[in-house]
């Protein structure tokens, strides 16, 4: 490898030189905007900044502080739970819509978007819109109480312990329909061949869905997986316009905390440390995986 | 004929900005978005229109909460607005000490602020090493609770007149199916109500000494200890409020659904809207009738530094305005709050406001929290009391303790 610059052959760096010089702009992106913001904030969340940044280092004072917040503790608990539950649910009925799809049924068109709609609106307005079928004044709970069932009571928005839950249905709603598309096309995807073999050897529907065909969509699925869990970490939107964070705080969540901290409490030292521990936690989650995936064996 | 008319229209609008030389467009953000507010800021925006100039309004909805954060990017952003609301006291501190602020000194000097705006305090909290950096509109003070007539006539016991009276009325009110007492989800909510019953119930003195000294052995100590008390029944008596905004829950005492409110002056403003009248459709009772001392938090705006001369020259007369006696009159009567000056005439003021007047002229005045404490420790209030409020399931004692460790860490 080392020779090789020696040998008169074009040296490697000078290789396909258009496209790196078309990604230099990208590469410049990355690397200043993304890694050095996370480094600043990285830094900047060891020192006591309130309302500007200033660089008066208190080693880990905002962490002590963070982790002894009770609001934080909650968040992260919420945050567990409506990623947990987001992720098994959405990915079952995801998967369970889409096979559904896949069986050659009439107006296939009009299902399909009929459940990708609500992904076409945005977190703000599938949270009011929940936030008004979940009150019980005027939603679901007040709609059965007319039909004559009196004592049902169905408020999740303003029970402290199901609160989450109720913004987790919001959630699925919105986005569960998308996971239906993109495992759709991930089995339309798969050679008919394979499932005319399946069937002469007289392999039952399930278990070829199950052993034969899930496997090998397993591209499909890693990248819904990425779409689903980062629609988890940054979940923001949906909490603010369907609860705020209520009642009281039982329905905060880690990004709620940083951009109340950085910017209501004015306490940027604060906002920082705790949008340090998301990175963490991400971190904890992405490099075993990414490890697995890429670094333990070559393929190709 | 019509076409003729709508060029004349069209050619009016390009030549009247020209007509009128000297006019200058000045942005003004606030978070004033609720009926009565709308309504009192249109007060300032003809005042400052009848100068020659434009007031651009940049309402920006859902509260300081909401606003402060947004107002604050834009001006160390580098894209300031002319002029913008904040609550006079910390919250802007940081944005002076940048040197982000102009300076007014040279216009108060010059039109005797000093001497004009009552209580002195007022002017203090916008000065900063000598100088001033805002102009101060109202006096705006928590420590009023407001009562629905009709609710305490439909439960059938009298209109209580001080706060323990209204606990001892409470059950009744529930059996009438009223909610005793409106508390809205936004945090600032709970959190002002337990500040209003600090003053009312441990007095001045241990409220200065909680959060003006930061005092947390106080803050932990047996007076305090009572505060939560009536925390705690202020949290029973708020159960089924189920509304998020501070004006919804005000409506809910304006038609009867609820008992009473623990709310700034500023909810007078909503009650005059919906055409009721002190003393005979609602009642209110400063220092909720046990400890008649009010706050002289407010509003003040706040002028960013801009590079703009002309601007900047219309920023000072923005700044008069504001002051003048007759915007001073206009916009609080609407508001509901107390002008900062204490020689214009409040002949038009309803018996609430002039209790008000009252108090503000014995002197029985205090300084509000948010003049006192940092806007960290006031959001770590919020928090605490937000969570209060809405889990039932929470000791007075260990929300206590959590309180004196927030006094104990703030600055």
């Amino acid at each position: 490898m080392t020779g090789q610059a020696h040998t008169g052959r074009p040296s490697k760096l000078l290789r396909n030189l258009n496209s790196k010089i078309a990604s230099i702009p990208m590469m410049l992106t990355a690397v200043v905007i993304f890694l050095g913001g996370t480094v600043w904030t990285v830094v900047y969340s060891f020192t006591n900044s309130k309302l500007l940044p200033r660089a008066k280092f208190v080693g880990l004072d905002q962490y002590e502080r963070l982790w002894s917040a009770p609001r934080w503790i909650v968040s992260i608990e919420n945050l567990a739970i409506y990623g947990v539950f987001t992720l098994v649910f959405s990915l079952v009925v995801g998967f369970l819509l889409a096979a559904l799809m896949d069986q050659k049924i009439r107006f296939e068109n009009t299902f399909r978007t009929i459940f990708l709609y609500p992904f076409a609106l945005s977190f703000i307005v599938t949270g009011l819109v929940w936030q008004w079928i979940l009150n019980p004044e005027f939603g679901v709970q007040s709609v059965v109480r007319s039909l004559g069932w009196t004592s049902f009571t169905f408020d999740p928005l303003y029970n402290a312990d199901i609160v989450i839950y109720g913004v987790l249905i919001a959630g699925l709603w919105q986005g569960t329909g998308l996971v239906m598309c993109l495992l759709l096309a991930g089995l339309r995807g798969i050679d008919e061949d394979i499932w005319k073999a399946a069937r002469i050897d007289g392999i039952p529907m399930w278990k070829t869905y199950l052993f034969i065909v899930i496997p090998m969509m397993r591209p499909v699925f890693i990248t819904t997986l990425v779409i689903i869990a980062s629609g988890i970490v940054k979940v923001y939107d949906l909490v603010v316009a369907q609860t705020s964070g209520g009642p009281g705080i039982a329905s905060e969540v880690p990004a709620k905390y940083v951009y109340d901290y950085m910017f209501q409490a004015q306490n940027l030292g604060q906002g920082f440390a705790a949008s340090t521990m998301m990175l963490v936690t991400v971190a904890i989650i992405i490099v075993p995986w990414a490890y697995l995936e890429f670094g333990g064996r070559k393929r190709g | 004929m019509k076409i003729r008319s709508m060029a004349a229209i069209l050619a009016a609008t390009v030549v009247l900005p020209f007509a009128a030389a000297n006019a200058t467009d000045l942005e003004v953000t606030h978070w004033w978005t609720s009926g009565g507010e709308a309504a009192a800021v249109a007060e300032l925006a003809k005042a400052f229109d009848a100068t020659g100039n434009k007031w651009v309004d940049g309402a920006i909805a859902g509260s300081g909460g909401t606003a402060r954060p947004i107002m604050v990017s834009r001006i160390t952003g580098g894209d300031p607005m002319a002029a913008t609301q904040f609550n006079h006291g910390r919250q802007a501190e940081e944005l002076v000490e940048a040197g982000l602020m102009r300076d007014l000194t040279d216009v108060a000097t010059k039109e005797k602020w000093k001497e004009i705006i009552k209580p002195a305090s007022l002017l203090d909290s916008c000065t900063i090493d000598g100088k001033i950096y805002c102009a101060p509109v109202n006096i705006h003070s928590w420590q009023w609770l407001w009562l629905s007539n009709a609710a305490f006539e439909k439960a059938g016991v009298a209109v209580p007149k001080n706060w323990d009276e209204f606990v001892a009325a409470s059950p009744a009110l529930e059996k009438a199916g009223i909610v005793p007492l409106a508390v809205g989800g936004q945090p600032w909510q709970a959190a002002g109500a337990f500040d209003v019953l600090m003053v009312a119930i441990a007095g001045k003195d241990n409220f200065y000494k909680v959060f003006k000294d930061k005092d947390e052995e106080v803050a932990a100590g047996a007076d305090i200890a009572k505060v939560f008390k009536a925390a705690d029944d202020a949290r029973r008596m708020s159960k089924g409020t189920n509304v998020q905004d501070w004006n919804q829950a005000t409506n809910m005492v304006i038609t009867g659904k609820a008992g009473g409110q623990i709310m700034g002056d500023w909810a007078q403003g909503e009650f005059a809207l919906a055409g009721q009248t002190a003393g005979k459709d609602y009642t209110c009772l400063p220092g909720l009738g046990v400890n008649e001392i009010i706050s002289t938090g407010g509003d003040a705006f706040y002028f960013p530094l801009l590079k703009d001369e002309e601007k900047s020259k219309a920023q000072e007369v923005l700044a008069s305005t504001l002051l003048a006696p007759a915007t001073q009159v206009a916009f609080n009567l609407k508001k509901g709050s107390l002008p900062v000056r204490g020689d214009v005439d409040l002949a038009a003021a309803n018996d609430c406001m002039k209790k008000g007047l009252d108090i503000l002229a014995k002197g029985n005045v205090i300084e509000g929290t948010d003049q006192l404490l940092s806007a960290d420790s006031q959001k770590q209030k919020e928090d605490l009391f937000s969570e209060f409020f809405a889990n039932p399931s929470m000791a007075p004692e260990d929300a206590q303790k959590r309180f004196a460790d927030i006094i104990a860490s703030a600055e």
